[in-house]
């Protein structure tokens, strides 16, 4: 109820966008009406070929991402840990880090071609990044008296860093996830609106060079929904997992 | 995970032979070029697909001669820098109204909150619709990509300014509007100016997308086209070139906020 009450503003806007496409106030070539959105969802619905779409996309975005977490989570600690790892990889992160990472999109396509995998490769480079530098931030920040404490108790390495040094950064490494599950979708949608045979992104560029505006405009709004979900149960289970925290 | 080998408490055992730091912190770089030239050079993979450094070199001496890399460089660095700009300045102004005003909260905090996860490039064939495939569509997008982020960090900056900051400022007898310019702002200097360092490389990563998917020249358009002949010499230079612009821009905003906050670390100390 809240949460309806504090979206109003956005219903209030497609209710005028509405009126405003009934009064022909806006060429529906250039903005369907909403209804004519859900129209043209329905459509895809019933067309058949759009859960495909929305499988492929999520199969990419999703093992991209999961690469991504257990490589840069992996990373991330051991650099903390280990000093000839943090050698190795400090100087790759910090000259890789501001490099736009859709820029190496053309280079994916040329090495793995045109399926799946150069969209997979494409999310994963794309989060690895953050995913490194908040679990190598988060495990340096662990409060060394855990650590301490836990040592004196007779806890072994091992045990060590997955009950103190894993816990104790897991709010800086959650932190870091959601920035990359974001970054995720539009490194997705990215390389499939430039080269794929399948896909949202391939589906909402073939549906807009159709001039099916319409079912584009559905399209679109499928990948915002999505986007928009995954983040709000993102948020749901990382207050879940980590409510033993303080809140600040 | 990296069992055995972990050195609890980060500290490595001392050897007899140090490295200097600054050995240790290229080494690894310079290693993995010299490993690129060198099965290059041995014949160990496909030039096609990783062509060797040293050709990439020379090819890039010639482009930026002649085949324009160099203005291609310099249409994505205006693209880019134009949308950041308008992104920084609509944003930052609808951050600050938000704080002010409730019926500009009212309205923005849903636009904001339901924006924030959407990845905003899926509009770009809407932009396209709209305002064809030349600039005004690429620096549209890039702005509204990146506008997002500004808004809510400078928004977070204005609303959570200590209150006795004020408080004294007004018991001084400071004007509302003198209140603004020279309580406010500083206060919210450095949230805004994260805001911003979040925003710039979404930036970037969406002004290239746009130069490959609606061409118009720029580095994205450059290596699309590469990618297209299969020229893999030419997609590494423009990511070499991206990711100079990108190293530049950033460090440059790293540098800037060093500045500001120099002045405003000063300003509020006595506060």
């Amino acid at each position: 109820m809240n949460a309806i009450r504090f979206y109003t503003p956005l219903f209030l806007l497609v209710a005028v966008w509405q009126v405003a496409a009934t009064a022909s106030l806006i060429d529906a070539e250039l903005l369907p009406s909403p209804v004519a959105i859900v129209q043209g969802l329905a459509h895809l619905l019933t067309g058949g070929d759009l859960l495909l779409h929305v499988g492929v996309s999520l199969y990419r975005q999703m093992m991209g991402l999961f690469l991504a977490a257990v490589i840069g989570i992996t990373l991330g600690i051991s650099m903390a840990h280990v000093r000839w790892v943090r050698d190795v990889f400090e100087p790759i992160v910090r000259i890789t880090y501001p490099l736009p990472k859709s820029a190496l999109i053309p280079l994916l396509i040329l090495w793995f071609g045109i399926g799946h995998n150069s969209k997979i490769f494409a999310v994963f480079l794309g989060c690895l990044l953050p995913v490194v530098v908040s679990s190598f931030n988060g495990t340096r920040g662990v409060n060394t008296q855990l650590v301490w404490s836990a040592r004196s108790l007779g806890t072994g390495p091992v045990r060590l860093l997955w009950k103190i040094y894993f816990r104790a950064a897991l709010p800086e490494i959650m932190s870091g996830l959601r920035i990359a599950l974001a970054l995720s979708y539009t490194l997705l949608v990215s390389s499939e609106f430039l080269i794929a045979r399948a896909g949202l992104g391939y589906l909402i560029q073939s549906l807009g060079e159709g001039g099916d505006y319409p079912g584009m405009f559905a399209g679109i709004l499928i990948v915002a929904l999505i986007g928009f979900a995954a983040d709000r149960l993102y948020v749901t289970f990382m207050n879940r997992v980590l409510r033993w925290q303080d809140q600040a | 995970m990296a069992g055995s080998g972990i050195a609890v408490g980060g500290r490595a055992p001392r050897t007899g032979f140090r490295v200097p730091g600054f050995v240790r912190r290229s080494a690894s770089i310079v290693v993995l070029l010299l490993v690129w030239e060198g099965v290059g050079q041995a014949g160990w993979v496909d030039p096609f697909l990783l062509p060797v450094l040293s050709d990439v070199l020379i090819r890039g001496y010639s482009e930026i001669g002649g085949g324009g890399l160099l203005w291609f460089a310099c249409l994505t660095l205006y693209r880019t820098l134009f949308a950041f700009f308008i992104a920084a300045a609509v944003g930052v102004g609808i951050g600050v109204a938000m704080s002010v005003s409730k019926g500009a909260r009212w309205f923005w905090d849903p636009i904001v909150s339901f924006a924030f996860p959407i990845p905003k490039i899926a509009l770009l064939p809407i932009f396209v619709l709209w305002f064809g495939v030349f600039d005004v569509s690429k620096i549209t997008m890039t702005a509204v990509a990146c506008i997002v982020p500004i808004i809510s960090a400078t928004h977070l900056g204005t609303r959570n300014i200590d209150k006795y900051l004020i408080w004294s400022a007004r018991a001084l007898g400071t004007s509302e509007r003198k209140l603004f310019w020279k309580v406010v702002v500083p206060a919210a200097l450095p949230a805004i100016l994260t805001g911003l360092q979040i925003a710039f490389p979404i930036t970037l990563i969406v002004s290239i997308v746009c130069e490959m998917l609606t061409g118009g020249q720029g580095l994205g358009g450059y290596m699309i086209y590469a990618a297209r002949f299969g020229e893999s010499d030419k997609v590494f230079l423009g990511i070499f070139f991206t990711a100079l612009i990108g190293y530049v821009l950033i460090e440059g905003f790293a540098w800037l906020r060093r500045r500001l906050l120099v002045w405003h670390a000063e300003t509020s100390a006595p506060a």
